[in-house]
């Protein structure tokens, strides 16, 4: 429960944030902390509208959009304390909730016949296939590590000992963030702030929807970020007392948030051709974290 | 003779312009262009005479620096073959010429509409259905752009046919900013009005245009402009090129997420406008050209103003662009996308960046200067790949140098020598063309008028007209998520180009 309330906190900052960061950056005042939440309540005010070319696909998929991630981050622990959710293999489950309402996502912005959301949501289908493999050889190779495959279990029983584990934990933070930016749609795999619909990944896919949906895709989104720089806070965790998980969850999402800015600040965005390729880098990082498990684990005579 | 070779902004009398019968004007065209590398069409349109057409087709010869001007009657019913056959520069001109008085061409590609103009010939036709390239296939797919813009530029139609996000085919259908500005020079009488209507050709052309009729006006009443208006017309033209390459380079940097140099291009553009403002009062230059007389003479201070202005300008730029040009994912992004072969180039007759950047020789500034390009002694800037990087390079290098030269131009200012007099009426019967290097590339004005010196025809032709098939054929191949930035790079006008 903890964990649920602090993730809810801190995606009330986190997009505010890197907002802020790259006003910062480029020299302008830029909008407050809170801008974000003020839009989704703005949002949530106001009455969706649909196009007559939609089905009932397309209205129900922010619902069960908003409520997979909502589910996901149920499961996400705090150090010693578990999730909402916690029973063995919860990661599996983590992934594939995701997977759902990505799913909706996905099909709600076919629904539309619009040219524009079919390019866009042929672009996250890819993309999120390509980083999956990622995440569950970095999960498999830390079950492996700790012979727990429940989320709370893999991280409280990970520690540092060894300098291969530190080694291994650098690494799974780069994998975890690549794969936050992927799933998020932002820099440098997507540009969240253009307006040039053929450029855009995630954006394109909502074009069409307005209103209260809108806001609930928003506050998703906000949601997911937070819920993976909490994933990335609980590598550090171990088992510390709960005076000291907070002030640590807390300071690595605003660093977290921090990088996020700073990196869309001073880069241009790739290539489109070029994501799957990248993306497919993070898969080979998370064999690198597999190999590290094996030697830490003395597989290797 | 049949031809007639006039210099930039030369008046002549409409009868001296050699009339050939069709088969021989094509021939001599054609057979000009082929056998000089240096020369392009600089416009070729037609004028209604009595029932019939005069077509006149201007050709400009870079080495000569000169335009030869020929002509030749045609019926409007009767068939003919075209220009565009052997060479495919003529293609979007025959098209306004099929559009506007009906001449069937026989071997002609595609005679589609162009701008639907009010008095177009067959009134049938509407921009609602526009006639498209599609191909069937279970494969491909086409996306539809436009006319409304997602941001805040102008409307224009754009059909992409794509393989996944392969660009196979993309047709751009202009023509919704259609205003009929040649129709309004002729209804308009009054010289004010005419000014301001050059001045809203293109709101992003605002020097270039009015340079372009004012110096035509000019030398169609036999004035010789002093060079005090001569340096405030020069100057005004290399700053509108500084502030909107400026300008561009920002966009640029918007469209690859590059959010650094979209955030200082973006600044260093309001210094150089602001300047136009403290000059004239308009942020654009609009009201700052005038035939015959300027209303706002540039002073010792205004010019001190812009010396410390551009000393603080420069610094920044360099910078940013040391920045820019440098920085792996943004150079990703501009190299080798939306390549334009210079074959390809040389046959559209591109003008402008997009001919330089493919090592296509087309400067005004160079070939056939006027105004004080006559002293500076224009270096051409080039570049060779074609691609966005060349572009984007090429603006750089174009601000250094209109820096330099505005340093140059700024160093003695005549005091406000000239007079205000009464133009003397435009001489009758007589035929002028104005070419100006705009910063998007050569404008060329061309009027004629008529027994009492009342202008009878009006003809303008903005770089657009021939850049944009540039862009349609730059982007082929190339991923469709890419097509912002190629867009971008060429910045083309759709007003200037639907007029």
């Amino acid at each position: 429960m903890t964990s649920f309330i602090l993730i809810l906190l801190a995606s009330i900052f986190f997009t505010g944030i890197v907002n802020r960061v790259k006003s910062i950056t480029s020299g302008r005042k830029g909008p407050g902390i809170l801008q974000p939440v003020k839009d989704v309540i703005r949002l949530f005010k106001k009455k969706p509208i649909y196009s007559k070319t939609t089905s009932f696909v397309f209205q129900v998929a922010p619902g069960i959009y908003f409520a997979s991630v909502i589910m996901a981050i149920m499961i996400i622990p705090l150090g010693e304390l578990k999730g909402i959710i916690s029973f063995d293999g919860d990661f599996v489950f983590f992934a594939y909730i995701l997977g759902i309402g990505k799913f909706f996502n996905i099909i709600g912005a076919l629904d539309t016949g619009s040219s524009f959301e079919g390019m866009g949501a042929s672009r996250e289908a890819l993309f999120s296939m390509f980083a999956e493999p990622a995440f569950f050889i970095l999960m498999g190779s830390f079950a492996l590590l700790t012979n727990h495959s429940s989320f709370q279990e893999i991280f409280t029983s990970m520690h540092f000992g060894s300098s291969i584990t530190y080694v291994l934990g650098v690494l799974a933070t780069i994998v975890l963030v690549m794969i936050a930016l992927v799933e998020n749609s932002r820099m440098p795999f997507d540009d969240p702030k253009t307006h040039l619909e053929l450029t855009m990944v995630h954006e394109v896919m909502v074009l069409d929807n307005s209103g209260f949906d809108l806001g609930l895709i928003s506050l998703a989104t906000n949601l997911k970020f937070a819920m993976y720089g909490a994933l990335i806070a609980n590598l550090y965790m171990g088992n510390f007392p709960l005076y000291l998980t907070i002030p640590i969850f807390l300071g690595i999402q605003f660093m977290f948030a921090i990088s996020v800015g700073i990196l869309e600040s001073f880069t241009a965005r790739f290539r489109m051709n070029r994501n799957p390729q990248y993306i497919l880098v993070l898969s080979s990082v998370s064999l690198l974290i597999f190999l590290g498990v094996l030697l830490v684990l003395g597989e290797f005579r | 003779m049949s031809h007639i070779s006039i210099s930039n902004n030369e008046t002549i009398p409409l009868s001296s312009i050699p009339e050939l019968d069709y088969p021989a004007f094509l021939e001599q065209n054609i057979l000009s262009l082929k056998n000089s590398a240096g020369s392009h069409c600089v416009n070729y349109y037609g004028i209604p005479w009595n029932d019939n057409v005069r077509l006149i087709c201007c050709i400009a010869n870079d080495e000569l620096s000169s335009i030869n001007i020929s002509s030749a009657l045609v019926e409007t019913g009767k068939p003919f073959n075209t220009f565009s056959k052997q060479n495919p520069a003529f293609e979007k001109f025959e098209r306004e010429i099929h559009e506007n008085f009906g001449i069937q061409y026989t071997d002609h590609p595609w005679l589609k509409p162009v701008r639907y103009p009010f008095n177009r010939y067959n009134k049938n036709e509407n921009i609602t259905d526009y006639p498209f390239f599609s191909i069937d296939s279970e494969e491909l797919h086409e996306v539809g752009v436009g006319p409304i813009h997602a941001g805040i530029i102008e409307p224009g139609h754009f059909r992409f046919i794509c393989n996944g996000e392969q660009i196979l085919h993309l047709e751009i259908q202009l023509g919704y900013q259609h205003r009929g500005i040649e129709q309004l020079f002729i209804e308009k009488k009054k010289l004010l009005q005419r000014a301001t209507l050059a001045e809203n050709i293109a709101g992003d052309s605002v020097a270039g245009h009015t340079v372009a009729f004012t110096n035509l006006w000019e030398s169609m009443c036999n004035y010789q402009p002093g060079r005090d208006l001569q340096l405030s017309r020069t100057l005004a033209l290399e700053l509108e090129r500084i502030a909107v390459h400026t300008g561009n380079l920002s966009a640029m940097c918007t469209d690859i997420a590059y959010q650094l140099g979209s955030a200082v291009y973006g600044r260093l553009r309001t210094p150089i406008i602001n300047f136009f403002q403290r000059w004239c009062g308009n942020r654009l230059a609009k009201g700052l050209i005038r035939a015959g007389k300027t209303n706002f003479p540039l002073t010792n201070e205004l010019a001190a103003e812009l010396t410390t202005l551009l000393n603080a300008y420069e610094r920044d730029f360099e910078e940013i662009s040391e920045e820019l040009f440098n920085l792996p994912s943004a150079l990703a992004r501009f190299e080798k996308t939306g390549v334009l072969t210079r074959e390809q180039a040389e046959n559209l007759g591109t003008v402008g960046i997009s001919a330089r950047m493919s090592a296509l020789e087309r400067d005004i500034r160079y070939s056939h200067p006027h105004d004080l390009y006559r002293e500076l002694n224009h270096q051409l800037l080039l570049k060779n790949h074609g691609d966005v990087h060349s572009r984007a390079r090429l603006r750089k290098r174009e601000i250094d140098q209109s820096i330099a030269y505005i340093r140059t131009l700024i160093q003695s200012i005549p005091g406000a020598g000239t007079q205000s007099v009464q133009l003397a009426s435009p001489s009758p019967n007589s035929f002028t063309l104005s070419l100006v290097e705009g910063w998007r590339g050569e404008i060329c004005h061309a009027a004629v008028t008529g027994e009492n010196g009342e202008l009878i025809h009006y003809k303008i032709k903005d770089p657009s007209f021939h850049n944009w098939m540039g862009l349609a054929l730059a982007v082929r191949n190339n991923e469709i998520s890419d097509f912002p930035i190629c867009n971008k790079s060429f910045d083309l006008s759709y007003c200037g180009h639907d007029l």
